[in-house]
């Protein structure tokens, strides 16, 4: 094979499904979205896939790359390519849709299993919250809010893959930014949500959740911290 | 292909799962053995001079490796789980780990 061709497989179809092989030019700084944009608009229309913003913040093309769950807006192909070959699966532990689209509705119905919306008491009529940047809490919140909600993590759990019902990294993780947020007032309520086997108490802390966040999270550290909180509740006689 | 798996809190906790249930077989034999020495001493001084041999050392010596990093292992997700977060994970594992292979080379080296 030419070194100014890659070698593109792809998986074509749902559950049931077969791969696919494209030839693509090589180009300087190509990101592996721009060799399947290439593909659908150049080689193939009718491929499906998503993505929206190009620039690691919207979270929709994330994406199986030689193996591994990534943003591929913002993985450069010299960096996966290996001897010129991209194998692209969707992302693992979700139903496939077509092709590189696979159903996210369970993924982010589990942030809401996990109480992952903010719920205050103040009213527009009452005075702003001050929260200091350098409060201990805020900061732990802070740490925890970029999530991008793209799946990588949710894809490379293996709690997920031995236990569907698992809430998941992200989740748990969203949950852990509100338990920290001063101004949410779910409390016991969220940990109850979160605590037991689909909960955070489920985390073997393999931490490959860690090792694939694109946003370099930490979704182990936060659900030890919900463990934490769990195991206090229950001591305290809150949780039962 | 990348496997997924290839990192070391993974390898950490295969580790963990693997020292545990070797130490869940072995346990119900140390107590039998240890039994013999009550219902029939000379059964239990034949098993002494026979683990003696340095195949059954060699063998011990694993076990001591297993037990250690179980031991190592639990302390680590204890810390892990109970303290506050630490980023420096990897090096508690390498710490482990370095720490059972130790506690195997003393037990070997006092055995040949």
């Amino acid at each position: 094979m030419s070194n100014d061709l890659i070698n593109v497989s792809i998986w074509r179809g749902g559950e049931d499904g077969e791969y696919q092989t494209y030839q693509v030019p090589r180009l300087e700084s190509q990101t592996v979205l721009d060799v399947v944009t290439y593909i659908q608009r150049e080689l193939d229309p009718s491929l499906s896939y998503r993505f929206a913003c190009r620039v690691g913040v919207c979270g929709s093309c994330a994406m199986t790359v030689n193996g591994k769950a990534r943003w591929t807006c913002r993985t450069h192909v010299s960096k996966v390519a290996e001897g010129g070959q991209l194998t692209l699966d969707p992302l693992n532990s979700m139903p496939r849709v077509k092709d590189l689209v696979v159903d996210m509705e369970t993924f982010f119905n589990k942030w809401a299993d996990a109480k992952g919306s903010f719920k205050g008491d103040k009213t527009r009529d009452d005075a702003l919250a001050y929260i200091s940047p350098d409060d201990p809490k805020r900061k732990i919140s802070s740490a925890g809010i970029e999530c991008i909600g793209c799946g990588a993590c949710y894809a490379t759990c293996d709690v997920i893959k031995w236990n569907p019902d698992y809430l998941g990294p992200a989740a748990l993780n969203r949950a852990w930014t509100l338990v920290n947020d001063e101004r949410d007032v779910t409390g016991l309520e969220r940990l109850a949500a979160v605590a037991g086997d689909n909960g955070c108490l489920g985390c073997h802390s393999q931490q490959g959740c860690v090792e694939r966040c694109p946003k370099s999270l930490n979704p182990t550290g936060a659900i030890a911290g919900l463990k934490r909180e769990t195991i206090k509740a229950v001591l305290k006689g809150e949780l039962s | 292909m990348k496997n997924i798996h290839n990192h070391p809190n993974y390898w950490a906790f295969i580790m963990h799962r693997l020292s545990g249930l070797a130490l869940a077989a072995f346990l119900p034999v140390h107590l039998y053995v240890l039994g013999l020495a009550l219902a029939d001493s000379s059964a239990f001084d034949d098993f002494i001079s026979w683990s003696n041999t340095p195949l059954l050392k060699f063998l011990e010596t694993g076990l001591v490796v297993f037990l250690s990093a179980h031991l190592t292992g639990g302390v680590r997700l204890l810390a892990l789980e109970f303290l506050e977060w630490r980023d420096w994970q990897n090096s508690m594992v390498a710490l482990s780990c370095g720490i059972s292979i130790c506690a195997g080379l003393v037990f070997f080296l006092n055995a040949t």
